[in-house]
């Protein structure tokens, strides 16, 4: 490597620490990472590098430990505009227009100020939507929680769904979907996955690059704080005790602003005046000016005492390091600078040209005019460390043998206590307090169908209404239990609940929540997942095109249970042949898709009704839920289907409540023939069916066969309960009073 | 000069935030704690050095925005 | 109809309002800028839904004070229809055009949910395409929207027949606050000035014009604008 001789070497700062290895550790960096920082730089680096090196090469920023296995998932398509490597990704839906989505993890600062840090993760996953041109259009979340007995949780839960509504209300973004899981393995280490979708026209897409030597670089949105320094760092660190009193370095949101900032932003971008322009949010400062150098191929100068500051006294480190929110780096094209100014003026926003390219390929940083820092920006990134960390896969636990797990004593106890479990139990605590409903397009708000759907604005006017399904998914106890068959299911599941509502899969965005990498299991964990997810991607044509990696979710070495969340996009002609899942009208006959083997391993009648997370988890078979996916989705755009609803957590007859409580009808349904066992026939999670609610039962039975699919018609909808022959009669009232008031009756009783 | 603003809600307005913050501390171990009622602070920093003038200055500002008077009362406190 | 639609900083559902005026007026409303005092002279003035400066100190306290506000104020006193909806609602009560204040909701959290409401009069230029006692189904999505005003204030409105809306059941009752969603006096959603020239309400009509995008509840409210100005 060959590093250009340096003409300004930088001055040293008034109060300048002497660089100790104490401090290189307290920068997360470790020994033979700072070898190479001193080779990259051939001399001992000034504070402000340090911090910058340690934040560009911290597990968040360089994602140093996943990129090997990240290389492993499928990224293209005929309708991938942008793959993983920009914000966010863009898919072509159509009409020339264009969905960018992507979801994000705001873990650890949730756990540790639950309000501010989700309100934030919702902040910087719609600005990394906006950034790239598109008016977001609806947010989703996945949110795991610790048991709802621990201590904390009820405080977790409340902080952070108000910082989700705070954030997404106030941005005038319908938040239209996601899940809320808890298990104790979250207790100390909550997940917060914000997912954003927004939509462009094709041809006004917006990257990092930056491009054109002595092009103004500007600083538009709020000021800069001290706010989150060294956020990047600390989430790729594990919590200990001492992270209680990591609380200054969470930075706070202002939705005010962002909601200021994105009509600007979209207001520049009508005109011709974008060259590049990148979002500052993890590592503010460092990685939004590198990433838009690093991937123009060129260098920069920044006058850090020109940026906006909040604060009086603050340094460059401070400056190259705050996390501050609603931060936009912007390259424009020459002389364009009042036009811009003036846009950001009336939306009271900051504006100030702080730097300019380069042809140099360094980062210069100036401060009242002298150099504090300069730093080679190629090899920083080229030679920024990579590991192969040793892993060890985890093995597939044997069968469990549905016979050998007891069916249950009460069957109405048995529906009504799954029902009313923390997993399954409404959510609508939560979504009524998002607003859902803004902007007029939401067609299935939460509850009202598997996955989210939401009219795509600025469709050509015609009397169909073009609309986006979105969905995020993942089931962590299965990818516990066997990452492979996990992964593999997390993105089945995701292309089913897409499938259920008519639309078309057609890309996914992942994020992986796992501990900590440095111990093979976990690493393994990874490994395992992503071989799953690769290969259920590559046979359902369903592309990763953006993504995030959280890591190190332990606390005092206990991990979190592995969690590789699926968002997931696709879209539908014509909103009016699309199906939900509420069951609003009797007499229709209800008929299930796929085959049924009742299985029992690692399903949730097992965890909840007898206290035992065993066996395998269900396995899926790729080309089967192809099969039968495709066939009920001619179904619904055929307009054969009132209503439909894909089996998963709890099976059919939890699959069955939901839609009688949805809809509020009940139903009867008769148990077929068959050498399964009812309660494995019932509760049971074989992969790859849905229920499905028709006119004409024994059509759709036949259409079914011809297609080589599995169907049975089960019964019919109608009457106040929900009623299995021999088995079970359930006042719907009685069902609902459980599965409503678990939440609100936990959030309002006292801790 | 400063100006300390304080802004609250009139007796008779039912004040639910400051409802839910007793509640929290008689649920924290504070039994003690009976009604609770919530405000606002604002603090203004002032060019104005004539005490009476600026006292006038501050009112009309919280007639006209600090305080919405259908529900909330306001005090004064001038400081320097 | 010619309709204008304030935009202020944090305002966020003009964009919905605008539609649903344009879909059935089948001609878009001017929008007007927080700032611009002097605007074209129109048949209707839309405050609309959003969070105006971040909902920071009081909702709707400081675009009350902003110079199109001046001019509202001023307009509606020559009798220009004012439509104020949530956040519209509180800056047109911040402002003095209708009584009483929205204050937080009795639970302390934001809501989005649709609710019941019972049209207590079709005798204003906003409500004569409903019949007096009809049930109407459209959402809310509000943290603030507990309507307040002393005893005195709610007697007159009771009096004068200035109640527009009350939130109630599926029926139509109103049973011990039944289907009241933020606490409101009453079980008020909505309520009109003394000369029902000018309407604030909390619920979003603008959220229930199409059939399959949240029911069409709304829509003959802008229906009979349309009626009563053209």
């Amino acid at each position: 490597m060959t590093v250009a001789p340096e003409k300004n070497p930088p001055v040293k700062l008034p109060n300048e620490p002497v660089i100790t290895p104490q401090i290189v550790a307290e920068h997360g960096l470790a020994p033979d990472e700072y070898e190479r920082l001193l080779k990259i730089m051939g001399r001992t680096p000034t504070m402000v590098e340090l911090g910058i090196f340690s934040a560009m090469w911290s597990e968040h920023c360089s994602y140093k430990s996943s990129k090997v296995w990240l290389k492993k998932l499928p990224t293209k398509a005929p309708w991938v505009i942008q793959g993983p490597g920009e914000n966010a990704g863009v898919i072509d839906i159509g009409d020339g227009q264009a969905a960018i989505f992507k979801m994000e993890s705001h873990n650890h600062p949730s756990y540790i100020e639950p309000y501010q840090g989700a309100a934030t993760g919702v902040g910087g996953i719609l600005r990394d939507v906006f950034t790239m041109g598109a008016r977001p259009i609806a947010n989703l979340n996945a949110l795991r929680f610790g048991d709802p007995k621990n201590a904390k949780t009820r405080h977790l839960v409340s902080g952070v769904v108000a910082g989700i509504a705070g954030y997404g209300n106030c941005m005038g973004i319908p938040t239209v979907g996601g899940e809320t899981n808890f298990h104790a393995a979250y207790n100390g280490n909550i997940l917060v996955n914000a997912m954003t979708v927004g939509v462009a026209a094709t041809d006004k897409i917006f990257y990092a690059a930056a491009a054109g030597i002595g092009n103004p670089m500007v600083y538009v949105g709020s000021k800069t704080g001290r706010d989150g320094i060294h956020g990047a760092t600390m989430s790729s660190t594990e919590f200990n005790e001492d992270s209680e009193s990591k609380r200054p370095t969470v930075q706070v949101g202002d939705p005010f602003v962002e909601k200021l900032l994105l009509e600007a932003c979209l207001e520049l971008m009508a005109t011709d005046a974008i060259i590049a322009i990148q979002d500052m949010g993890a590592a503010g400062l460092t990685s939004s000016s590198f990433e838009m150098a690093a991937k123009g191929g060129l260098g920069l100068v920044m006058e850090l005492d020109k940026v906006p500051m909040r604060e009086t006294g603050m340094n460059p480190y401070e400056l190259m390091l705050s996390e501050s929110q609603e931060r936009m780096l912007i390259v424009l094209k020459p002389g364009r600078e009042d036009e811009a100014r003036k846009i950001f003026e009336k939306w009271e926003l900051d504006f100030a040209v702080i730097g300019h390219l380069t042809d140099t390929e360094r980062m210069v940083l100036t401060w009242h005019g002298d150099v504090v820092g300069n730093i080679p920006i190629p090899p920083l990134v080229t030679e920024a460390p990579m590991y192969e960390r040793p892993w060890t896969l985890t093995p597939l636990p044997p069968e469990l043998d549905a016979a050998k797990v007891p069916a249950p004593t009460d069957w109405k106890a048995s529906l009504l206590t799954l029902m009313s479990c923390p997993d399954l139990a409404s959510k609508a605590w939560i979504w009524h307090q998002y607003d859902h409903l803004i902007m007029g397009n939401t067609a299935i708000r939460p509850q009202g169908g598997d996955a989210a759907l939401v009219r795509v604005p600025g469709a050509p006017k015609a009397a169909s209404h073009k609309g986006l399904a979105m969905t995020s998914d993942c089931t962590p106890r299965y990818v516990q239990a066997h990452p492979e068959t996990g992964g593999r299911q997390a993105v089945a599941e995701a292309w089913r609940n897409i499938t259920a509502v008519g639309a078309r899969p057609l890309a996914v965005t992942d994020n992986m929540n796992f501990g900590n990498p440095q111990k093979p299991e976990i690493m393994g964990q990874f490994a395992g997942a992503i071989m799953g997810m690769a290969e259920a991607c590559i046979a359902l044509d369903f592309p990763v095109v953006s993504g995030n990696v959280s890591l190190y979710n332990e606390t005092e070495g206990r991990p979190i249970l592995p969690t590789p969340t699926i968002g997931a996009v696709g879209v539908i002609d014509d909103i009016a042949t699309s199906a939900g899942s509420r069951l609003v009208q009797s007499g229709l006959a209800l008929v299930l898709i796929g085959k049924t083997k009742g299985w029992l391993g690692q399903s949730i009648y097992l965890r909840e009704l007898h206290g035992r997370e065993e066996g395998a988890p269900p396995p899926v078979d790729l080309a089967v839920e192809r099969r039968n996916g495709d066939f009920v989705r001619g179904e619904i755009v055929g307009r054969r289907v009132h209503a439909c609803h894909d089996l998963s957590d709890g099976g059919l007859l939890v699959a069955l409540a939901e839609m009688c409580l949805a809809g509020g009808t009940g139903a009867c349904i008769k148990l077929p023939e068959s050498d399964v066992a009812p309660h494995a026939y019932l509760y049971g999670e074989d992969q790859g069916r849905y229920l499905i609610a028709t006119d004409d039962g024994p059509a759709l039975v036949e259409a079914a066969h011809k297609a080589g699919v599995p169907a049975v018609l089960l019964g019919y909808s109608g009457g106040p309960d929900i009623t299995v022959d021999g088995l079970l009669a359930l006042p719907l009232q009685e069902l609902r009073d459980a599965h409503e008031n678990w939440l609100p009756g936990y959030m309002n009783s006292a801790a | 000069m400063k100006a300390r603003v304080h802004v609250t809600l009139k007796n008779g307005v039912l004040d639910p935030q400051g409802k839910a913050i007793g509640h929290s501390l008689n649920r924290l171990g504070f039994p003690e704690v009976g009604d609770v009622r919530q405000g606002k602070f604002i603090e203004l920093e002032l060019a104005e050095t004539d005490k009476v003038k600026a006292k006038a200055r501050v009112e009309e500002m919280c007639r006209k925005l600090l305080a919405n008077t259908v529900i909330e009362n306001y005090s004064i406190e001038l400081v320097g | 109809m010619k309709a204008a639609v304030l935009v202020f900083p944090g305002s966020n559902r003009e964009g919905d309002v605008a539609q649903a005026i344009e879909l059935v007026t089948g001609r878009r409303p001017q929008m007007v800028w927080h700032g611009d005092g002097d605007f074209e002279k129109v048949d209707l003035i839309v405050v609309p839904g959003g969070f105006s400066y971040g909902d920071y100190l009081r909702c709707g306290a400081m675009a009350a004070q902003s110079p199109v506000m001046a001019e509202v104020k001023k307009r509606a006193a020559q009798g220009v229809p004012v439509l104020g909806i949530c956040n519209g609602f509180q800056i047109v009560t911040e402002a003095g055009l209708l009584p009483g204040t929205l204050m937080r909701n009795s639970h302390l959290k934001f809501v989005c949910a649709d609710v019941h409401l019972r049209v207590e009069t079709s005798q204003s230029l906003f409500t004569n395409r409903y019949q007096a006692g009809q049930v109407i189904k459209v959402p809310v999505a509000h943290a603030e929207g507990n309507y307040f005003a002393d005893a005195d204030t709610m007697k007159r409105l009771e009096d004068r027949g200035q109640i527009a809306f009350r939130y109630c059941g599926p029926d139509g009752s109103i049973i011990d606050g039944r289907g009241n969603p933020n606490g409101s006096s009453s079980n008020i959603a909505g309520v009109f000035n003394d000369t029902k020239t000018v309407l604030g309400l909390m619920p979003h009509p603008e959220n229930a014009v199409e059939p399959m995008f949240g029911g069409t509840d709304g829509k003959a409210l802008f229906e009979g604008m349309v009626e009563a100005l053209s």
